[in-house]
């Protein structure tokens, strides 16, 4: 948060750059990612940060009070911790006090804030419910506007801008007044036109000009955030609208003068500051401390430590580990992503295994161009600028087929006479058979459909192909760099097993607006087949394998790489280029191709007993059936949980915590300490992982705790507007952050990073890179570092690397963890498995 | 015999599923949706049968015999159901839908708030649409079509804790009681034209219609009109249009099921109902065909230029629906109504799919993307284009035309009568009201023209009441007193008007006495409960905290407004029936009265108990959410 007093004049540049910070970050709907919600808010520390957002706007970001309180009694919050945590933050003297206050003391918990209190005066003062009046026809223009291909008659001017649009099309439709005062019109066409004049007119007082356009703002943060995301990416709209907040605010205000000049008359009504009668509480003055925010806050680390105590127990309480480590059958990468986490669990079950878990793009960064496709999509995590372009080429069948429901003619008069009458009986049937039995439609959104398996990817680097910015393909040195990277991270570096699998991943649904927020988020939200499928093949050249070689990786002759996708919803895998593997492999690809196939069916079984409407006793087999159909229901809301009940990210050997049954709730890295002792490769890790996990869980979190403000509401009635964004019904404002049908079963609980390595480097490492120091500073997310030798645990703390020992003594012991599926949707205890 | 069994198990199955689910828990998930599944399963498959063996049995129509709920010396209140062609086409298309509907939401709703009642909700409107379907006369339909607006109301407020459906709940419920007061007009009109309770089977008599028709031209001009402005107001046709993509604030599949395909086609049923009272009437038919191709018309150029889904599927289906009026009109029946099928299921469809549209559009795009032209509509130059454009944009001004010409001048009257206050209301009202019968006690001794002006005098007392009632923003209490005064002074308008007797008076008011002394009581406790959120300026959202002083009070609310579970429902209509066919002004008073006096009564419901709530304690959504 920018900590500044409102100046005494008003600055233009200066209020749109604070709009610019405060406003929601929402890419529009395809390039959805998750992100922390109050990422305006990020400097300070979290607790501090919570407190203020709520107070200046009004979010409600902890649990309700009884919420906390039921837990407690509920005996989900250990009782142990209550006290340690209590007496750690207050002191011992105080326990008595704290007790008190955090399980009985009555509080007013009303979320008071300072947003509103100039546009109500609206309201309350000229009885004018000037939202009301401005906002239907407002939200109507921009979208129409920025419309990506819902509106079946565009706009009709191609303008530079969205005020000059508005400009033409006012000075082109005389006949049809575009406002109902004269005096605005005016102001419309007039070339000095500026927000300072406008909110002359409105306001009448500088003091208050910053502060009206937060409150005006705010009241429809959507959109606003909507055209400052596009202000500032133009190229996340495919179709691009060349817009602004400067003049979307600008219209809004001669909106809002038009609204009073027609309900009072020009000259009849007093500018807003002329009636102010109460104190106006500056949005930014220092926020003053409430003390049920402090109870709020002991009770969330409460919370959240009776969960991390076990986990840390747990790591601690790892087997011994063995001097010469066994050879295994095959070794396979995974995406960190949480939903990998069961997966791993049940393949190491079934096979002889070593799995990896790494950033699912596996360290190759480019823009991916399917054939046919007139766009590029990026592959690789957000914040990434790539500079190559993989394009893919010979595909068997085009993937896009065409469904007249969708189509223009079925919303036209004449085409949807015809259409009526004769296709709408077979929608009936159409609707009846995908009510009754769900089938693929044109509408299912598949994570197999983004790259054909039988296609090439041009990926070597090619010079005539070059487009202005970027470079066709990579040259072998670059692929050598990008492997050696990717190996080195995990740790693998010598014991290659024949074969190698790098499995990406993606998602299937249909329905869902919010589709891209399934994809793998280190593809940006895509699919991360061509990633999996990309470093396969690199490690597969002889030529990378010689640089590698000179690096000091010996890839084996023997030893080849396979792409694969792993369909998170429908638990479904899909092999790669499996035509180039040598006899001897094929053969053994064919048996872990049943390992596989086998894992997923138990994956899918252990995922079913959070879908309450499966029943959970029948066979794996039958309910991976049951499973695969949520994809392809139109009916279903969660066709997935997706990332909902993570918690925690563990960077650190996957030895150190395959004993742990972790419900999976964890982002898995792995990264061998022994094999980067001063932590050159950690960096890069946890560089990724802050803000992605990070992002990721605190949008779950904000989405628990205010699903009105701070996440999309129920998508039960959702709206699609302008293919960029969700609103309720008609008039509404685009909604942010997550559905709640994504967070039911979510515990808002911020996310655990637990390194192991040495604490001296960790803290070396994260000083290294001050926009992840500060995820980790202002506790964001929280970070234990495990000493490897001792197991001894290290907590970080205003800076520093402080000794914890965990209250958890022991941890349950469960035999197959075959009996926890059938039993409960509610999230399991930390198990150490036999 | 048994297909009149058959005919009224088809009828009240729905409900028995209604009251079944009233029965069960709010998070028995599994029971709720099994008992709607197997109602409507049952009662599409029953009906299903049952057709089959109808047309193996020569499709004659059938008229299920009268039951008589009310009989006074010089009026009968039937109720008569009626069995056709038409019936069973719509009763089937409504059992299919629905069945796959229920299917849909069983999953769809899945842990959300208000399962239960949002498939309570269902099965009463599935109830209301049967029985309006099946009905045999004005009388029965007028239930159903009540029925049908209230289930509306609440589905589309289905989130009621946010401020945007309630408020479209309160407007779509203003433009339905438009049209309620269309069937109640048309109701008086046939009244007096036929001296006798019409049956939709007796119109078909083209002899009986004929004469007369030819008697009283005026007369059968004017019940068609109405019958019009009705049809008009439920299937979204102009100047209406602009509630349908309004109401689409509930999940998705109540949109679907309401506004995609149901409810919305009801104008087309009543239109086709009364075809052969229309049809010989050539200016009706003009009428009709006009107001379907302006619908057309503006609902094509709208539907093109919205930019989000829901709407333009609504218009979309709105210009359907006037292509429908405008076949009707031409005579061609059998099109419009299989127009009106296929239009309902590829709706549905198109409005269950809608939020798969983002990826569909997107991958389209993103494969065949030609950059964005700007396109005239026709060579006509710029200024028509981008005026139409506008035009389009804006809905054609529909939304604001509605509370401009119809709302605002009863508003601004009423807000004439702002001396009037909750505390000397009763000054003003008990000595004028006495006033009132002394008048009719005595009017043997009053001179003829006053006796002559007395009832619209009384109307006009009553309706400048209801006036208040509807500006009324500072006193809830008042408003809702205003109301039921409106209703004393409607009674002694019609007791002045001669030939109502006591009993039938009785009939009238004691509805009105007990809901509106209950509705009262409420608020007089809310009142001392919460001093502080009690006025009409803004939505307060009390049902957060007192959920069943506000379901009391929604009861409270329906009686008062003459929905059919008090005695004043037929009392309403009977006060109708002394109206004389002279008596024009009259019958508008008082039709204004319940089309305004209704929408007031639920404005004080919704206010109050629902929207967003007035304190913050917990998570708040903004007004624009």
């Amino acid at each position: 948060m920018i900590v500044y007093l409102t100046p005494p004049t008003f600055e233009q540049k200066v209020v749109l750059q604070h709009l610019h910070h405060y406003l929601p970050h929402q890419n529009p709907l395809k390039d959805f990612i998750n992100d922390n919600v109050l990422k305006s808010f990020q400097d300070l520390p979290f607790h501090e940060a919570l407190l203020t957002a709520s107070t200046i706007l009004g979010y409600k970001t902890y649990l309700y009070l009884n919420e906390y309180r039921a837990l407690y009694a509920n005996g989900k919050i250990n009782p142990l911790l209550f006290q340690k945590i209590i007496i750690d933050q207050k002191g011992i003297e105080q326990w008595d006090i704290w007790e008190k206050k955090l399980l009985e003391k009555d509080y007013d918990t009303s979320l008071y804030n300072r947003l509103g209190q100039l546009h109500q005066i609206w309201t309350n003062h000229y009885h004018l419910n000037i939202e009301k009046e401005v906002h239907s026809f407002l939200f109507r223009l921009i979208g129409s506007y920025i419309d990506q291909g819902i509106t079946l008659k565009k706009f009709p001017i191609k303008a530079n801008g969205f005020l000059e649009a508005i400009q033409q099309l006012d000075k082109n439709s005389r006949w049809i007044p575009f406002f109902r005062s004269k005096r605005v019109k005016k102001l419309l066409h007039e070339p000095h036109i500026s927000l300072q004049s406008l909110l002359d007119i409105l306001v009448g007082d500088e003091a208050f000009y910053e502060q009206y356009l937060f409150d005006q703002q705010f009241a429809h943060a959507g959109w606003s955030g909507m055209v400052s995301v596009i202000e500032n990416h133009p190229e996340t709209l495919l179709d691009p609208r060349p817009v602004s907040l400067h003049d979307f605010i600008l219209l809004e205000l001669l909106l809002e003068i038009d609204a009073l000049d027609t309900k009072f008359g020009v000259g009849n009504w007093e500018p807003l500051a002329k009636n102010i009668t109460t104190d106006i509480v500056p949005l930014f003055n220092p926020v003053e401390k409430r003390e049920v925010f402090e109870v709020y806050a002991l009770w969330q680390e409460i919370y959240e430590w009776t969960f991390y105590d076990q986990v840390l127990r747990g790591l601690q309480l790892a087997p011994q580990e063995a001097s010469i480590e066994k050879k295994t059958d095959f070794q396979a990468f995974f995406c960190i992503d949480d939903r990998e986490c069961s997966l791993r669990r049940h393949l190491e079950k079934i096979a002889n295994v070593a799995t990896f878990g790494t950033a699912g793009f596996f360290n190759i960064e480019f823009y991916f161009q399917p054939e046919g496709g007139k766009f590029y999509t990026k592959s690789c995590p957000a914040p990434l600028n790539p500079h190559y372009l993989v394009k893919e080429k010979n595909i068997r069948k085009h993937h896009h087929k065409r469904d007249a429901h969708f189509s223009r003619q079925s919303r036209n008069l004449l085409g949807s006479w015809v259409i009526s009458q004769t296709m709408g009986f077979w929608s009936a049937i159409e609707l009846a058979w995908n009510i009754f039995k769900p089938t693929e439609t044109p509408a299912l959104v598949s994570s197999f459909r983004h790259m054909d398996r039988h296609s090439t990817l041009q990926y070597e680097h090619c010079e005539n192909g070059e487009t202005q910015s970027l470079q066709v393909g990579f040259t072998n040195e670059e692929m050598a760099l990008r492997m050696e990277t990717l190996l080195r991270s995990v740790g693998l570096v010598e014991n290659f097993a024949s074969l190698v699998y790098f499995v990406g991943h993606g998602a299937s649904s249909v329905n869902n607006p919010h589709y891209a927020a399934y994809g793998c988020g280190a593809c940006s939200g895509q699919t991360g087949s061509v990633n999996a499928r990309l470093a396969a093949a690199m490690l597969n050249k002889k030529e990378v394998r010689k640089l590698l070689k000179e690096k000091g990786i010996d890839i084996p002759d023997s030893t080849q790489f396979v792409g694969a996708l792993h369909d998170t919803t429908q638990d479904e895998i899909l092999f790669y280029d499996e035509k180039i593997l040598s006899d001897e492999n094929r053969l053994r690809h064919k048996e872990h191709t049943k390992a596989f196939t086998e894992a997923l069916t138990n994956n899918a079984k252990e995922r079913s007993r959070r879908f309450l409407l499966i029943d959970t006793n029948k066979s794996a087999k039958k309910i991976h059936k049951q499973v695969k159909l949520r994809a392809l229901s139109l009916f279903e809301p969660r066709s997935e949980w997706d990332h909902a009940t993570n918690a925690l990210c563990i960077v650190g050997r996957r030895q150190t915590n395959a004993h742990l049954f972790l419900d999976r709730r964890s982002f898995l890295n792995s990264y061998d300490y022994r094999k980067d002792k001063e932590g050159k490769y950690l960096l890069g890790i946890l560089r990724a992982v802050a803000p992605v996990c990070g992002g990721i869980n605190l949008q779950y979190y904000f989405a628990c705790t205010d699903h009105y403000r701070l996440g999309a509401g129920s998508k039960l009635p959702h709206n699609v507007i302008g293919l960029v964004g969700v609103a309720n019904g008609i008039d509404g404002d685009l909604r942010i952050g997550l559905p709640q049908q994504s967070v039911d079963i979510h515990d808002p609980i911020r996310l655990l990073v637990v390194v192991e390595h040495f604490p001296a480097v960790v803290k070396e490492v994260i000083q290294k890179d001050l926009t992840t120091y500060q995820w980790f500073e202002n506790e964001w997310i929280h970070l234990v570092v495990i000493q490897p030798e001792t197991k001894q645990l290290f907590r970080f703390t205003k800076g520093n690397f402080l000794p914890y020992e965990p209250i958890t003594q022991t941890l349950p012991t469960i035999n197959g963890l075959e009996n926890l599926w059938t039993n409960s949707g509610e999230n399991l205890p930390i198990y150490l498995m036999q | 015999m048994l297909s009149n069994y058959i005919i009224l198990g088809l009828i009240f199955l729905p409900v028995v599923g209604f009251l079944l689910t009233l029965l069960c828990g709010e998070n028995q998930e599994k029971r709720i949706s099994q008992i709607a599944f197997y109602t409507i399963a049952s009662h599409f498959f029953g009906a299903l049968g049952f057709i089959v063996y109808w047309l193996v049995n020569g499709a004659m129509p059938i008229n299920l015999k009268e039951y008589i709920l009310y009989e006074s010396h010089s009026y009968v209140f039937l109720i008569d159901f009626y069995w056709d062609g038409l019936s069973a086409v719509y009763c089937l298309v409504a059992a299919f839908i629905s069945f796959l509907i229920v299917r849909y939401s069983r999953y769809y709703m899945h842990l959300e708030k208000g399962y239960k009642r949002f498939f309570s909700t269902i099965l009463f409107f599935y109830f209301a649409y049967n029985f309006t379907v099946l009905s045999g006369n004005f009388e029965t339909l007028f239930i159903g079509w009540e029925m049908i607006g209230i289930s509306s109301f609440l589905l589309i407020a289905f989130y009621r804790e946010r401020y945007l459906p309630v408020r479209n709940a309160v407007k779509v419920f203003s433009v339905y009681r438009i049209g309620d007061i269309g069937i109640l007009l048309a109701m008086w009109g046939s009244h007096h034209l036929w001296h006798d309770n019409i049956t939709f089977l007796k119109l078909h008599n083209t002899h009986l219609v004929a004469s007369v028709l030819a008697e009283h031209p005026l007369t059968s001009w004017f019940i068609g009109s109405c019958l019009l402005v009705a049809a008009a107001a439920k299937s979204g046709q102009f100047p209406f249009s602009s509630w349908v993509p309004r109401a689409m604030e509930g999940p998705t599949p109540s949109s679907a099921i309401f506004y995609g395909s149901l409810s919305i086609h009801f104008g087309l049923f009543l239109l086709i109902r009364t075809m052969p009272f229309w049809e010989p009437q050539w200016v009706l038919r003009l009428m009709i065909g006009f107001v379907g191709f302006t619908t057309a018309i503006v609902g094509y150029f709208t539907a093109k230029a919205q930019p989000t889904i829901k709407t333009q599927i609504a218009y979309a289906s709105v210009a359907q629906i006037g292509l429908m009026f405008v076949e009707l009109s031409l005579g061609f029946t059998t099109l419009a109504v299989v127009h009106f099928v296929g239009n309902a299921f590829l709706r549905t469809y198109q409005l269950l799919v809608s939020p798969s549209v983002v990826s569909y559009l997107i991958r389209e795009q993103f494969y065949h993307f030609r950059p964005y032209q700007t396109r005239q509509y026709f060579p006509l130059g710029k200024s028509i284009h981008y005026g139409l454009y506008l035009l389009a944009l804006r809905e054609f001004y529909l939304d604001t035309l509605m509370s401009k010409i119809i709302f605002n001048p009863f508003k601004k009257i009423g807000s004439r009568l702002n001396f009037l206050t909750y505390r000397n209301v009763f000054y003003y009202f008990v000595p004028t009201y006495l006033l009132g019968w002394l008048a009719w006690f005595f009017k043997a001794y009053l001179p003829a023209s006053v006796i002559y002006l007395m009832p619209e005098l009384a109307g006009a007392i009553a309706l400048l009441m209801i006036m208040k009632a509807f500006s009324e923003r500072e006193y809830p209490l008042l408003a809702w007193l205003m109301v039921v005064q409106g209703h004393f002074w409607i009674a002694l308008a019609v007791m002045h008007n001669d030939l109502m007797d006591w009993q039938e008076l009785l009939w009238y008011l004691s509805g009105v006495v007990v809901a509106g002394w209950v509705g009262w009581v409420c608020l007089l406790w809310l009142r001392k409960k919460e001093p502080k959120y009690f006025n009409l300026y803004r939505y307060y959202g009390h049902n957060y905290e007192y959920q069943r002083l506000g379901g009391l009070f929604f009861f409270c609310t329906l009686g008062l407004m003459g929905f059919p579970i008090t005695t004043t429902f037929i009392g309403e209509d009977l006060v109708f029936s002394h109206v004389s066919e002279k008596q024009f002004v009259l019958a508008f008073f008082l039709s204004s009265c319940f089309v305004i006096g209704g929408i007031a009564l639920i404005r004080i419901y919704a206010r109050l108990f629902l929207g967003n709530h007035a304190k913050v304690y917990h998570e708040n959504p903004l007004q624009s959410s």
